[in-house]
């Protein structure tokens, strides 16, 4: 029972649920008991909520006794990335600085998981501030990727996806400034959506990049990602940015699949050298699929794109260099050299020192830099205007195509340590992901087979206009459709019936 | 202490160049980003939320009553208005600040380019303004232990976030110049009219002892002749408007000896001491701050439609000089006389008295002479005095009743201002009526004549103006309250 519990989707779970045929207790308490028994391994969590996990199931399951109207996914765990606000937890960011802070109010994005009975296991690990592209620049430890556990499974959000891929949570909430939803994602096989800027509420979340930041979904199954989108979008008056739209219709695009007549507009930017092999094989064939599915193929070009990794590393380290004023020891945090013989202003630097690790450091002197008056427009002036540009590449690649695609990650999941002295070759794990955040449209990595070479996971990058989300999932849906008539199951399924996911313990005999 | 040149040498030598930097703080019911309350005066850190501490993860969002009330200042400035501008961030490391950046208008202020007409001894001078713009106050800082209650030298800070996200307009001139010698009175006249305009416009308690009102006065010296400006101090902690006028002419005396003896003046924040009249170096600002200011990106921009702008403009209160020149010829004053008036900060609360009951006239004596010279002993402005016009014009209803007299007015004012109370519970508490019934005065007249038979000889020959000596007599014996009228009719009746 609990490995099938393990295996469900949320949607499934959502039906077994409303069907009376498991309790939310039940799924809660497997849920805790996976992450018990694997997460000494993978490290994904940073803090659990076991005691409030099960009195919230307690409860959804007596109103759902009682014939309280639920929501869809009343009752059904989630993962937390450690960036919302969420009373009663400690809100770290994987930082020192913030190790013992507990938040005395909800994200925006909390507040509505609860309102739609989703019940909160615990919070993920995460790069420090999410900074990274491995979760290596966590000050708690790394997270493995449950599919080698010697290997990272993408950043910032590696906590999120992991305890997603290892069947400890059906779904998780992640953040993506740069990629930091679908670049773990695409390494770990599993499904991610950076939704519109402004489409889900930034209140509550600790924010790295103002302009960039976007909370959205991890989850196994397009469905599943639809579904938790939907509980957690909409506008939202504690945010300025926040767009005062309805939320395009994300489920019923994940339901439907129809990708009949729809252009999608490969970005030949986005592909080629630097490139793995594999990656590219995998992005081919999909293409390919889709294209059977009743899509037509156009190329696009995005000239610009070329220029989206170094504008970006101007305007986020300058945001992160003012949002991360804050951390000044004075009001909360870490706090050292309060002995009495030292000044405020001694205080705030020793506290930042001891508080905050080597990227983080890195990337808020690299923005006070780009922001010092003489180097302004030099620096983030000049970064604006790239981002300008790239914004006018997408409208013209959107007038030729409903979409565009790229491969989510130049290459397949590399080994812990590999990369975090070369900040430049980490950097690059978001080349594609990038641009998105620049110009602030959706966009989702789907899982598109596993890299021959290695066996492991490959994404596929759906980019679609600002507030047409939808399309996304309908590519995403078509995809996992026919990927799944091939396989018999999703990627996902290929790691819980294989012997290297023997550890997690969910096979399902018989199952290919 | 610093060198001083006497005012009228360095008027000689150099024309002062004024800069004058006014923040206004709004009186909206809530914060600027924040739904807070800003009541002033609130035990510390009552009025917060996770929003105006900072605290990681919040967001800010505009306060629309405080846009407007930015827009109808800039309007009454003469200012344009921006039909779209944006928050910037200025970045700076202080405990006061929560989130260690201050969120503030740099290049796109919201107004700009106006200009105020000042008058002061009949001549009217014109004061550029640069820009009005929005931005959020700071917490406040208590230093404990100290002697000053400055930093130096305190055993510790405690801070107090209820003012931090309280919405301010920062009013900003441009160099005033031509001022010469009237330079202190012009800088403190613009901040008067600035504060009557304001208060007109009912945005703003702009109350000075409170810090509703701040001003910070930049001044320079240009040498005669010259067309290259000075370096200029801009002097803080300006608590009253004369302060202001007091500062700039320290300011000037102080710069004039330094340029005069061949030195520089440095270019620094100074503080206004006034206790003892003089000015202390604070912050040298030689090596300028950068403050990296860029969009704030949590904040969408600012973009107040022609329509509502027009809208608000129609809401504007009589410009100030108008409303002078009315008042002026309304209530039958000489120019001198609403100079006077003006001079003393009193406009509005003459303007009060009058609509309170008393007559024109008498309301500007009680608060030009005998008001006026009472702020002044307290180092207070007239509107920092515990007592309301209508407590003035009760005062002047008193005398015109006859119930008391001018000095026994002055005694039902030093009543008032002793928090005893409205003025007729203050005549009664210390039984300051005078005595009019004709029997008790009838006593102290007779008493009188009989003591002074040659006066009363005097008068029964005619010598009508010899009874001044009688009244006073009289007077004396009853303590000062005596209705002199008719202790005059009294002894003129019985000697005639």
């Amino acid at each position: 029972m609990s490995a099938d519990i393990l295996r469900a989707t949320a949607a499934e779970l959502s039906s077994e649920l409303a069907a009376g045929n498991v309790s939310s207790v039940e799924v809660v308490t497997a849920h805790l008991d996976q992450i018990t028994r694997i997460d000494e391994d993978v490290h994904a969590f940073l803090s659990l909520d076991a005691g409030r996990a099960l009195d919230r199931a307690r409860h959804i399951d007596a109103a759902r006794a009682a014939g309280e109207a639920l929501g869809p996914l009343a009752g059904v765990p989630l993962a937390l990335k450690d960036v919302f606000a969420y009373r009663g937890l400690p809100t770290t960011c994987g930082s020192r600085t913030l190790e013992n802070w507990v938040p005395p109010y909800d994200a925006t994005v909390t507040r509505r998981l609860a309102d739609a009975g989703l019940i909160i296991l615990g919070k993920t690990n995460m790069d420090e501030f999410a900074m990274g592209s491995s979760t290596e620049n966590s000050a708690f430890g790394p997270t493995h990727n449950p599919w080698d556990l010697d290997r990272i499974p993408g950043g910032s959000g590696g906590g999120s996806a992991a305890a997603v891929a290892s069947f400890m949570a059906p779904l998780a909430m992640g953040t993506d400034t740069g990629g930091s939803i679908r670049q773990p994602a695409a390494v770990t096989g599993t499904v991610g959506v950076k939704p519109t800027y402004g489409g889900v509420s930034r209140f509550g979340l600790v924010a790295l990049a103002s302009s960039l930041d976007q909370g959205g979904p991890c989850a196994r199954t397009v469905l599943d990602a639809a579904l938790l989108h939907e509980a957690v979008a909409g506008h939202d008056p504690r945010d300025s940015t926040s767009i005062p739209a309805p939320v395009p219709p994300v489920v019923a695009a994940a339901r439907s699949g129809d990708v009949s007549g729809m252009r999608i507009g490969v970005v030949s930017e986005l592909g080629g050298e630097g490139y793995q092999d594999g990656v590219e094989v995998r992005f081919n064939e999909a293409l390919v699929l889709l294209q059977k599915a009743g899509a037509e193929l156009v190329e696009v070009s995005c000239p610009h794109f070329a220029y989206a990794l170094a504008a970006y590393y101007l305007i986020l380290p300058a945001e992160c260099s003012s949002n991360l004023a804050r951390f000044d020891a004075m009001r909360y945090g870490l706090r050292i050299g309060d002995d009495g013989t030292h000044s405020a202003e001694e205080v705030m630097s020793a506290s930042r020192g001891a508080g905050f690790g080597e990227e983080v450091k890195r990337r808020i002197i690299i923005g006070t830099y780009a922001l010092s008056s003489g180097y302004y427009d030099a620096y983030y002036g000049s970064a604006q205007k790239v981002r300008t540009l790239i914004r006018q590449d997408f409208e013209r690649a959107f007038a030729e195509a409903d979409v565009l695609v790229s491969p989510t990650t130049p290459t397949t999941a590399f080994r812990i340590g590999e990369r975090i002295d070369d900040p430049m070759a980490m950097y690059k794990n978001d080349l594609c992901t990038i641009p998105s955040n620049l110009a602030g449209n959706a966009s989702g990595s789907f899982p598109c087979g596993l890299a021959p070479e290695d066996g492991l996971p490959v994404g596929l990058q759906v980019m679609a206009p600002a507030m047409a989300d939808d399309r996304v999932y309908r590519v995403g849906a078509a995809l996992e459709r026919e990927l799944s008539a091939i396989w018999g199951g999703t990627v996902i399924d290929q790691l819980a019936d294989s012997t290297a996911g023997d550890y997690l313990g969910v096979s399902r005999e018989g199952v290919l | 202490m610093d060198e001083l040149m006497d005012f009228a040498e360095v008027l000689e030598r150099f024309d002062p160049v004024l800069g004058l930097e006014v923040h206004v703080e709004l009186n909206t019911a809530s914060k600027m980003f924040c739904g807070c309350a800003t009541a002033f005066g609130a035990a510390p850190n009552t009025q917060t939320c996770p929003v105006c501490l900072g605290l990681p993860g919040t967001l800010p969002v505009l306060n629309g009553k405080a846009v407007e009330s930015a827009i109808r200042i800039g309007l009454a400035l003469n200012c344009e208005i921006a039909s779209w501008c944006r928050f910037a961030r200025k970045n700076y490391f202080y405990p006061d600040m929560t989130k260690d950046f201050q969120t503030s208008q740099y290049d796109e202020p919201i107004a700009y380019e106006g200009h105020v007409s000042v008058e002061t001894g009949g001549v009217v001078y014109e004061v550029p303004i640069e820009r009005a713009h929005m931005e959020e106050d700071a917490g406040k800082l208590v230093h404990v232990g100290g002697a000053t209650g400055r930093i130096e030298g305190a055993e510790y800070s405690l801070l107090d976030y209820n003012r931090a996200g309280v919405p301010l307009i920062e009013i900003v001139t441009k160099p005033v110049f031509g001022t010469g010698d009237r330079a202190p009175e012009v800088a403190r006249e613009y901040v008067a009219d600035l504060r009557d305009m304001v208060r007109a416009l009912g945005v703003s308690d702009v109350r000075m002892e409170q810090g509703s009102l701040r001003c910070d006065a930049n001044v320079s010296l240009m040498p005669k002749g010259s067309d290259t400006l000075g370096t200029r101090t801009e002097t803080k902690n300006l608590n009253s408007l004369r302060s202001i006028e007091r500062a700039l002419r320290y300011e000037i005396r102080r710069q004039g000896a330094v340029l005069a003896a061949g030195g520089r003046v440095t270019q620094e924040t100074r503080h206004w001491n006034e206790a003892g009249g003089y000015t202390t170096s604070g912050r040298s600002k030689e090596q300028a701050e950068d403050y990296r200011y860029f969009p704030e990106p949590d904040l969408v921009p600012v973009a107040p439609s022609r329509e509502w702008v027009a809208e608000l403009r129609a809401t504007l209160p009589e410009p100030p000089a108008e409303r002078r020149r009315r008042l002026t010829t309304e209530w039958g004053f000489t120019e001198a006389e609403m100079r006077d008036v003006q001079g003393a900060g009193a406009l509005d609360l003459v303007l009060a008295t009058v609509v309170a009951g008393a007559p024109p006239a008498a309301a500007r004596k009680w608060w030009v002479a005998e008001l006026a010279r009472r702020a002044n002993e307290t180092g207070t402005d007239l509107d920092g005095l515990p007592i309301t016009p209508a407590q003035v014009a009760a005062v002047q209803a008193l005398v015109d009743a006859g119930t008391v007299n001018d000095k026994l007015a002055r005694q039902v004012i030093d009543g008032v201002l002793a928090g005893e109370g409205d003025p007729a519970a203050v005549v009664a508490a210390r039984g300051l009526a005078v005595v009019s019934d004709d029997g008790a005065l009838g006593v102290a007249v007779d008493a009188a004549i009989e003591a002074n038979p040659d006066v009363a000889d005097k008068i029964r020959a005619g010598k009508v103006q010899a009874a001044g000596a009688l009244i006073g007599a009289v007077m004396r014996t009853m303590g000062g309250k005596a209705d002199a009228a008719k202790v005059r009719e009294l002894i003129l009746t019985r000697l005639s």
